[in-house]
């Protein structure tokens, strides 16, 4: 095995989200303001900081004044002020608009490209001396002999598919630091071994999570508003089922379209894709649509579970910020705001606790306590009953929502609880199949040619970075109980059950065309799929999402 | 002994690309940038050279707006030892115009050896090289699959129909990279960490007095046409008489 060669920072962030360059931004404003030392420097798997992330987005700017007060003047994409928004019922040719909740107003929001914000959040950050490398994945954490968190290794580049080293091969590098924030966004890879490894879930909650299906289409001028906000439940989803639409109008004729299911659907059979797809035939989006081009594509699980699933927050060596710990606000479906402040809020923190010394790989133990007298934890106490009611159907939910809301104001004396979703599924045997419509190539389309427009790509001849703990239980459980879900779920179309020359089923793994969603490690019911980061810039590389 | 290496930024490999709506060019709003791959072989062939102790210093070049930094970047991280950008106000300029600009700065420069891409995969034009020698009056070794500096002479490989053929080139002279020379690196992170502070000049085009025009307007860009979906024929007769009414080919 080849040596890695070691760096040292005090401050190292994974994941160059809003989270992430949220903190690393702090932190350096700090130690400028302190006049004090202070190396930051953040890693991104993506091959460019942008190429990841996936929203929306309707954006609240809330947490970007507090940080960057003249991001106007700063040239930050924010162009487009949320003007005009409308909650709908979908019947299945029908739209009736519902009363807009309080908590989904949007005046004084913008719809942006949450991965066009990132891009200049970043050059904001390099401005103030902070290291940002994008197409190094952080793959391994670094435990000092205490046990405490002393950074991450990235990931080995040029491995050869049986995890030998090739020829190009090049070792990942070790980032030592003082403190380590962990900002991979909804599930990340890490979050998910400390989370074992410290036991930050004892106490509360499972996390549960939704899936977004997002397409961003060029329209017909004429079709275009620009500003305007659409929110959609019922159809095509049954009433037992968690889940939305979203259409937003942005700038230069472009119209952001997704579908979000909840990941606790029951009928093995749902694929949010095919949802995503049938929304768009709906009348009230086909409207938009029709007469346009799509110009992008791509998926990412997001987190539901709200104030209820939120971890504890730290460990020695280091914290959890943004969807990594688990702050969006569901029923306003942002997050973005929330993962900023979170990722501020840890920055404060960590820069207190560094600078009494003591703090060598100690822990920001006030963190929580930080955020406790925020508007982040105000807000997702508030909202913390409204996710969980849709237990009781969409209609149950609704009314229950509106019960949370107008009568008791977000403090009812309860708290509902969440399952995880992974146990969410029924037995194939039990389950209705869904027939979903064939693509029609213009308004609708299939995975393949969807994927397509991700730009996704992983160098051929690595490692599959999907790594089944039992190879066999796909075939005994998935395909055997629930006929195979992983390939109805997953939006790439990486899972596929194949027979060849007469030997049963078995299932290929079509690693290369994997998004980065999450889904699979979430959703898998035997919770046999560990999704590991691949070899560094490989993914999407997603445009403007 | 000094090498110059001409850098293009161009659309990642892995990006597809569209047509603007109104014809006037390609979209690049927003998409991922890269260094055009075949000038990552060049500088990968480069700093081989200098590993091997047969160059002394590697210099990039790159063309082009402010953006371009970033692969002049990408350039001192694979190990070249200095940078100039060249700046100018839009991207895209035509290889006559390129072909006179990095003359200016062979001029100024005085390189032994200029390595470039044989193409870029932007505009895929393959005429930069042939026109900057041709400029300096230089000898020139194109599509090179390999390449060996030995008595003050360079000695470049193609590979043509059945083989490869083998040329002699007295230096200075210009080589342009064909995809089987090398297998560039993977960038190691402290050397990206060690490229942001190695020296990048800035020097405006109008600084060099390079005549700009060209005479050449682009008309329209556009994609190619759907593909329409296949049809499924019943009987030979059937399709014979498709091939000859339908399609009119027979
Ligand atoms: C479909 C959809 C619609 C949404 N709509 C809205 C909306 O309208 N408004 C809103 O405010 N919010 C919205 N959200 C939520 C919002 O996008 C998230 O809350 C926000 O992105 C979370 O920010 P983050 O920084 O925590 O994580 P992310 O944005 O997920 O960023 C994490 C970054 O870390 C990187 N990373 C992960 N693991 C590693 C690793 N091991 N090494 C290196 N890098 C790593 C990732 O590549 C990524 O770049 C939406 C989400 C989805 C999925
Ligand atoms: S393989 Fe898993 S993470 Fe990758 S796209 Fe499919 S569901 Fe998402």
């Amino acid at each position: 095995m080849s040596e890695r060669e070691s760096m040292e920072f005090d401050v190292v962030i994974v994941g160059a989200g809003p989270a992430g360059l949220a903190a690393a931004i702090r932190l350096r404003q700090l130690a400028e303001a302190a006049g004090r030392e202070l190396s930051v420097c953040v890693l991104e798997k993506g091959s460019e900081v942008g190429a990841h992330i996936l929203s929306g987005a309707v954006f609240d700017p809330r947490a970007l004044n507090e940080l960057i007060p003249d991001w106007q003047a700063r040239g930050a994409p924010l162009h487009t002020p949320a003007t005009e928004d409308a909650f709908l019922w979908l019947g299945r040719q029908r739209a009736f608009t519902l009363p807009l909740p309080p908590q989904m107003h949007n005046q004084g929001n913008y719809i942006i490209s949450l991965g066009n914000l990132c891009r200049w959040l970043a050059r904001q950050a390099e401005d103030l001396g902070v290291e940002v490398l994008p197409g190094f994945p952080a793959a391994e954490i670094l435990f000092d002999d205490q046990g405490a968190v002393m950074g991450v290794a990235t990931a080995d580049m040029g491995r050869l598919a049986d995890g030998s080293e090739g020829p190009q091969f090049e070792p990942g590098v070790e980032l030592h630091a003082r403190q380590t924030l962990f900002t991979e966004g909804c599930h990340g890879s890490l979050t998910k071994q400390l989370m074992a490894r410290f036991a930050l879930r004892d106490g509360v909650d499972p996390q549960t999570y939704g899936l977004g299906v997002k397409e961003l289409w060029e329209v017909d001028p004429a079709r275009h508003r620009p500003g305007t906000v659409r929110h959609t439940i019922g159809w095509p989803l049954d009433r037992g089922t968690y889940g939305g639409g979203f259409l937003y109008h942005l700038e230069d004729h472009q119209v952001a379209v997704g579908f979000i299911v909840g990941l606790d659907y029951r009928n093995p059979y749902l694929s949010p894709f095919e949802e995503m797809q049938r929304f768009k035939t709906h009348p009230a989006i086909r409207e938009v649509l029709e007469g346009g081009r799509r110009i992008a594509y791509g998926a990412r699980a997001l987190v539901e579970g709200g104030w209820q699933s939120i971890p504890r927050l730290g460990f020695p060596g280091g914290l959890l910020a943004g969807d990594a710990a688990g702050f969006l606000d569901v029923p306003r479906i942002k997050g973005s705001h929330n993962a900023m402040k979170s990722g501020m809020t840890a920055a404060e923190a960590v820069f207190d606790l560094l600078a009494d010394g003591a703090g060598q790989r100690g822990e920001a133990t006030d963190y929580r306590q930080r955020l406790d007298q925020t508007w982040v934890m105000r807000e997702l106490h508030a909202a913390r009953n409204i996710r969980p009611g849709f237990r009781w159907g969409l209609w149950g939910g609704l009314a229950h929502a509106a019960l949370e809301t107008y009568v008791f104001k977000g403090r009812a004396p309860w708290t509902l609880h969440h399952h995880p979703d992974h146990a969410a599924l029924r037995p194939a045997a039990s389950s209705t199949p869904v027939d979903y419509p064939k693509p029609d190539g213009t308004l609708t389309f299939d995975r393949l040619s969807s994927v397509f427009l991700s730009n996704t790509h992983h160098e051929e001849g690595q490692p599959v970075h999907l790594r089944l703990r039992d190879p066999a239980l796909p075939l005994s459980l998935n395909h055997a109980r629930f006929a195979g879900p992983e390939t109805r779920y997953c939006p790439a179309g990486v899972y596929e059950y194949v027979e060849e020359n007469g030997a049963g089923p078995r299932l290929r793994i079509n690693a290369q065309n994997c998004v980065h969603c999450k889904t699979c490690d979430i959703k898998d019911p035997g919770q046999n799929i560990d999704w590991v980061v691949p070899q560094g810039g490989d993914g999407p590389n997603y445009p403007a999402m | 002994m000094k090498v110059l290496v001409p850098v293009k930024r161009v659309v990642d490999y892995n990006v597809r690309v569209r047509a603007r709506s109104d014809g006037s060019g390609v979209d690049l709003a927003n998409l991922k940038m890269s260094m055009n791959p075949f000038d990552e072989i060049a500088m990968e062939a480069a700093v081989r050279l200098k590993e091997a102790g047969q160059v002394s210093e590697v210099v990039a070049v790159s063309i082009g707006t402010d953006a371009c930094q970033d692969v002049l970047r990408t350039a001192l991280a694979f190990g070249a030892d200095r940078a100039v950008l060249v700046q100018t106000p839009e991207a895209a300029l035509e290889p006559v115009v390129i072909s006179r600009i990095l003359k200016a700065i062979v001029d100024e420069e005085a390189p032994r050896l200029v390595l470039m891409g044989k193409q870029a995969i932007d505009d895929d034009c393959n005429q930069t090289a042939q026109m900057l020698a041709a400029r300096l009056g230089w000898g020139q070794g194109t599509f090179a699959c390999r390449l060996a500096l030995a008595d003050g002479e360079a000695r470049v490989s193609r590979e043509v129909d059945g083989g490869t053929r083998t040329v002699a080139l007295p230096l200075p002279a210009v080589v342009s990279t064909d995809l089987r020379l090398n297998e560039p690196r993977y960038l190691k992170l402290p050397n990206i960490m060690k490229a942001k502070k190695k020296p990048l000049d800035i020097k405006p085009l109008e600084s060099l007095g390079v005549n700009t025009s060209t005479g050449i307007r682009c008309l329209g860009v556009s994609e190619p046409p759907a593909r329409k979906p296949g049809v499924r024929v019943e009987s030979v007769e059937d399709l014979l008489h498709r091939l000859k009414h339908d399609a009119q080919v027979i």
